[in-house]
Parts: structure tokens; C-alpha cells; sequence
């Protein structure tokens, strides 16, 4: 085929491919269409794989073969086997590996130029790409590694601070910046390696000191970085569809990560540098000083209140996750819903580990999702709620957040669970929320604890609701 | 992907395409309900994965053994798996968004 035609069908590829990617989103959108616009982003995707391997510029294929391969098989098989309730990590990770594609692309373009440019400069547009995707793309690949460590347990969750975080932090970032300016002056210069490692390094302080609760907002900050590092590898190669491809996630992530901390009423540097969690917790005491009571309630007798209530509202939580009690809940709901018990779940945008955590955990169950209610629809119903359960989440449901000006979470907009009649918490022990913040719900005079493991207290829930 | 220091695209053309596709982005996915935020996030997930065109090209175009072989090896198989293992759980995540029939068997699917 005639070269120039062959590549003009290439470009045109790349257009079917950037078109499939957008209308893959676009029906994203929808829970009717969403597995139909996935499975037409991985059209897009196989179109332009097949498009860049007729490129002329590609000789060798073996170990294109070989090294696609040997990934496609191992990410085919981790998808499948990994348990739903450890999909945050997988997300994390997935991330993390398009990040560190970026980085080594750029090094490798780099690299390649500086064997016959030594000593020259890179052209402004190439520089940047290279510095950017080298710079974020390695940001975002040690990021998420520690953001999967930490939701992997293989960290501890809590965030992990030390003096001068925020300076060095800062420091870092100059310097790494700095450093890969300074390299696109001369190609070989080594100095944009140091810039890579100081990247590392940055990616894995800039995630260490973030607690669990903040997790959603970080995941999709990465998620953001990595394909902002996938445009800027677009512009590096002169690649148009990498360029719309890797906007579109940046855009998609962006608009998460606002969303995430909109819902938590904090700015994305607040999340970032803000350590939240590190302060000592305060002991809940009344005016007086002394512990404020705590009221328990035990499984048979919430049975007998949950079946004669008109209107039950359940709350999760990332604990019902941990648990891996979305089964029995589900099992809960429908045993109320046959005996004539209103039956709805309240979902806060940040519940659990990444945006939309518990849909997915809840539809793993088979809820069905128009039992699912977002905040805005959620919260006018607690007044006539009879019973809410709150099943491993904490902050969420704090007032203190609406009520207390002093509080950290003050302004974070929250599921209002204490205007229900009656709320039961399902908790392991008193211990706080990942926020290390007191929740001064658990000592209503309204409210019920029901200690135990969710799974445990929810399938002993469910036996005595059969047995009413 | 010359001997030359590439010229390419003139940048105000790559600037275009990409604030078009930022605007195109914010668009489509602001109309995304919460309760599909996961598969969102995992669905472009798998689209960044689109970096293993970069990969390609660039492992393609690496000759001989050297180093930026190596490099690449490695960017493509990171690649590789970003992209198959996003579409791969993206779709097992919208599977369960559907009503299914039969019960749960409480295993990860």
C-alpha cells in the first residue's frame, strides 16, 4: 500500500476510535446503556490498537507481541478473578499502571532523541510533553501504588504524617520540575531521571498522609493525572487520538474529583495536604465532662420495630463493605419489602473507598437500583423514616457536620439520619470514623447501637425478622 | 518518528484537539448519575490505557535490544494490562447493574 495512504487510514482509524470512546462515555451515562458504551470504548480501543501496529514507523513486533501478551493476560485475569469488594484496589492499580506507561514512554522518547541530538534542545512542544507526561505520569504511578497499598491493608489506612510534609512536598515539586526544565535544554541530559525519582518519591509523601475516608476524591485526582499524562504523551508523538483519549479521562476525572469533594464540602488541596484524621480525637463528654450514655438494642427486638415500621431508609458504609455484609442487607430489605415495609438506601456520594462505591457493592447483591437513593432524594424522606439503619458509615451521618461550626467536617453536606424517628448504628465498637472526629449521633437519645460485625449482626437480624 | 527533531503538528493544531476534547469530556460526563461513578472512573480507566498506542510506537520504532527496548517492553505490558483489565472489570462491575434472574451465589464474579 501507498505509504501516504496508509497513513491517512491510520488517522482515520484514529477518528472511528476517538468517536467510539466518546459515545462509550456518552452511554456510560446511563444504567440501560452503560455495558453497551464499554463495550464500544474497547471497539475504539482494538480499532486503534490494530491502526498503530499497521504504523509504518513500527519494525519490530515480537516484542510488542510478547509484552502485550504477557499484560493483556495478567490484567484479564486479576479483572476477573478480584472479589467486588476489592475494586477500589484494582482501580487504583489499573491507574497506576497507565501512569507509569506514560512515564517510561516519555523516558523512552527521551532517551531516544538523545542519541542523535545530544547536546541540543528539545523543541518547546516536545519538552513539555516529555517533562509533563515524565513528571505526572510517575506522580500518579507511585500514587496509586500507595493509594492500593493503603486500601489493600498492605498500609495502614490512617494517614501517616511527619514534620515539614507540606514544605517538603512543595520543595519536591520545584526541584523535580526544575530539574526536567533544565534537561530539556540539553537531550542527554541525565537530569530528567533525577526529575522521574523525585516524582516517585512525591507521588508516594503526596498520597501516604491521606486517611481512608478521603480515598474517593484521590483515586479520582489520579485517575485525572493519568490520563492528563496520556494527552501529554499525545502531544510528545504527534498523536492525535491520544491527545482526545487521554483529555477525556483527564476531564472525566476532574469532574469526579470536584464532585468528591464538593460532597465533602473540601477543596482538592485540602484533601491533598490537609492530612485529615491526624488530630488527636476528642472523647465525647457532656457539658459536664462526664462519658455520654450509650444506648443498645438487641437483634430481636429491632426485628419486631423493623416489621412493623412503614418506612425503613438503610445507610451504608464502607464497614458494610469491610463486613461483606451487602448480601444479608439485601436479604434484610427483601424480607421487609415482602411484609409490606417501605424499604429505600440512602447513599452518600463519598461512602466508602471510591466515587459510586456502594452502588456497585450494593448491585453486586441484585438490589435493584431504583431502590438506591442519592442524597438530595434521601434526605427530605428522613422525617417520615421510622427506622434508619446505619450500617458501617460514620462521618456521612455526623450532624456535627451541619450543626457544629468547630467541627472538621463542618459544611460537609450529610445524610440527616437524626431527623428520622428511630436510628440504629451497626458498629464494631465506639471507635471513630476514619475522620477520627466523634459522632455525637451515637449518643442521641434516638439512637440505638447494635455492636458486632455487620455480616454477623445482619444475618442474626435477618433470622429473627423470619422468626416475628 | 523521523531521524529528525520532529516538527509535527503545529502545536496550535494539538491545542485545539485538546480543548475541544476537554469541553467534549465535561460535557458527556456531567450527565453521569452517582450511582455509576465507578463504572465511570474504571470505563476511562481503561480508555488512558489507550497509552499503549504510545507504547507501540514507541517499542516499534526502538531498534535492537537497548534500552529504550526495554523501556517499552515494559510500557506495553502496562499498557496492555491497564487496558484489558479496565474493560474487563468495567463490564463485570455493569453486568451486575442489570436484573438478573437467578440468586446470587455470593462469590465475586
Amino acid at each position: 500500500m501507498d505509504a501516504a495512504l496508509r497513513a491517512d487510514l491510520i488517522q482515520v482509524a484514529y477518528l472511528v476510535a476517538a468517536f467510539c470512546f466518546i459515545l462509550g462515555l456518552r452511554w456510560l451515562s446511563s444504567p440501560r446503556t452503560a455495558r453497551k458504551g464499554n463495550l464500544v470504548a474497547a471497539v475504539g480501543m482494538a480499532i486503534a490498537l490494530v491502526a498503530t501496529v499497521a504504523d509504518a514507523s513500527v519494525e519490530t513486533y515480537v516484542w510488542i507481541a510478547l509484552a502485550a501478551v504477557v499484560g493483556g493476560a495478567v490484567g484479564a485475569i486479576v479483572a476477573r478473578r478480584v472479589q467486588m469488594t476489592a475494586m477500589p484496589q484494582l482501580v487504583a492499580l489499573l491507574n497506576g499502571l497507565g501512569g507509569g506507561a506514560a512515564a517510561l514512554i516519555a523516558l523512552a522518547e527521551y532517551h531516544r532523541e538523545s542519541a542523535s541530538h545530544a547536546g541540543e534542545s528539545l523543541p518547546p512542544v516536545l519538552a513539555v510533553g516529555v517533562m509533563f507526561s515524565a513528571i505526572v505520569g510517575s506522580i500518579s504511578f507511585s500514587g496509586s501504588i500507595v493509594a492500593f497499598a493503603k486500601l489493600q491493608e498492605l498500609l495502614p489506612g490512617r494517614p501517616i504524617t511527619w514534620p515539614g510534609q507540606k514544605a517538603l512536598n512543595a520543595i519536591g515539586a520545584a526541584v523535580a520540575l526544575g530539574l526536567a526544565i533544565y534537561a530539556s535544554f540539553d537531550i542527554a541530559d541525565p537530569l530528567l531521571w533525577v526529575a522521574v525519582a523525585i516524582a516517585l518519591v512525591l507521588g508516594t509523601a503526596a498520597v501516604l498522609p491521606i486517611g481512608g475516608a478521603d480515598m474517593p476524591v484521590v483515586i479520582a485526582f489520579l485517575n485525572a493525572c493519568t490520563g492528563l499524562a496520556a494527552a501529554a504523551t499525545g502531544f510528545m508523538l504527534d498523536n492525535t487520538l491520544l491527545i482526545i483519549a487521554g483529555t477525556l479521562v483527564g476531564a472525566s476525572g476532574t469532574l469526579l474529583t470536584k464532585l468528591m469533594g464538593d460532597a465533602m464540602n473540601r477543596s482538592l488541596a485540602n484533601v491533598l495536604f490537609g492530612a485529615f484524621g491526624g488530630g488527636g480525637a476528642a472523647q465525647a463528654t457532656g457539658a459536664s465532662g462526664e462519658a455520654l450514655p450509650v444506648l443498645e438494642i438487641s437483634p430481636s427486638d429491632l426485628a419486631a420495630q423493623l416489621v412493623y415500621a412503614r418506612r425503613v431508609s438503610i445507610v451504608p458504609g464502607y464497614g458494610l463493605a469491610v463486613a461483606q455484609a451487602q448480601h444479608p442487607v439485601r436479604e434484610l430489605a427483601d424480607l421487609l419489602g415482602e411484609r409490606g415495609v417501605q424499604v429505600s438506601f440512602a447513599i452518600h456520594p463519598v461512602a466508602g473507598r471510591m466515587p459510586g462505591h456502594m452502588n456497585v457493592l450494593l448491585a453486586e447483591a441484585d438490589v435493584p437500583y431504583d431502590q438506591l437513593l442519592e442524597m438530595e432524594e434521601a434526605n427530605p424522606e428522613f422525617p417520615q423514616t421510622d427506622v434508619v439503619l446505619v450500617i458501617g458509615a460514620n462521618d456521612v451521618v455526623n450532624p456535627a457536620a451541619r450543626d457544629d461550626p468547630s467541627s472538621p467536617l463542618h459544611g460537609m453536606p450529610i445524610l440527616e439520619v437524626d431527623r428520622a424517628e428511630t436510628v440504629i448504628v451497626f458498629k464494631r465498637s465506639m471507635a471513630t470514623g476514619f475522620a477520627g472526629i466523634e459522632n455525637l449521633l451515637f449518643h442521641d437519645p434516638k439512637t440505638r447501637m447494635l455492636f458486632g460485625d455487620a455480616r454477623k449482626s445482619l444475618v442474626h437480624l435477618v433470622q429473627e425478622v423470619q422468626a416475628v | 518518528m523521523t531521524e529528525e527533531l520532529r516538527e509535527g503538528l503545529p502545536f496550535v493544531i494539538q491545542l485545539t484537539v485538546f480543548v475541544l476534547a476537554a469541553w467534549v469530556g465535561i460535557e458527556v460526563i456531567s450527565k453521569v448519575p452517582q450511582m455509576l461513578h465507578t463504572p465511570l472512573m474504571s470505563g476511562t480507566n481503561a480508555i488512558h490505557g489507550v497509552v499503549l498506542v504510545g507504547a507501540i510506537l514507541v517499542l516499534g520504532a526502538a531498534a535492537g535490544g537497548g534500552f529504550e527496548t526495554a523501556l517499552g517492553i515494559v510500557a506495553v505490558a502496562f499498557g496492555a494490562a491497564n487496558v484489558v483489565g479496565g474493560f474487563v472489570v468495567t463490564d463485570r462491575m455493569l453486568q451486575m447493574f442489570k436484573r438478573r434472574p437467578d440468586p446470587p451465589d455470593g462469590e465475586g464474579r
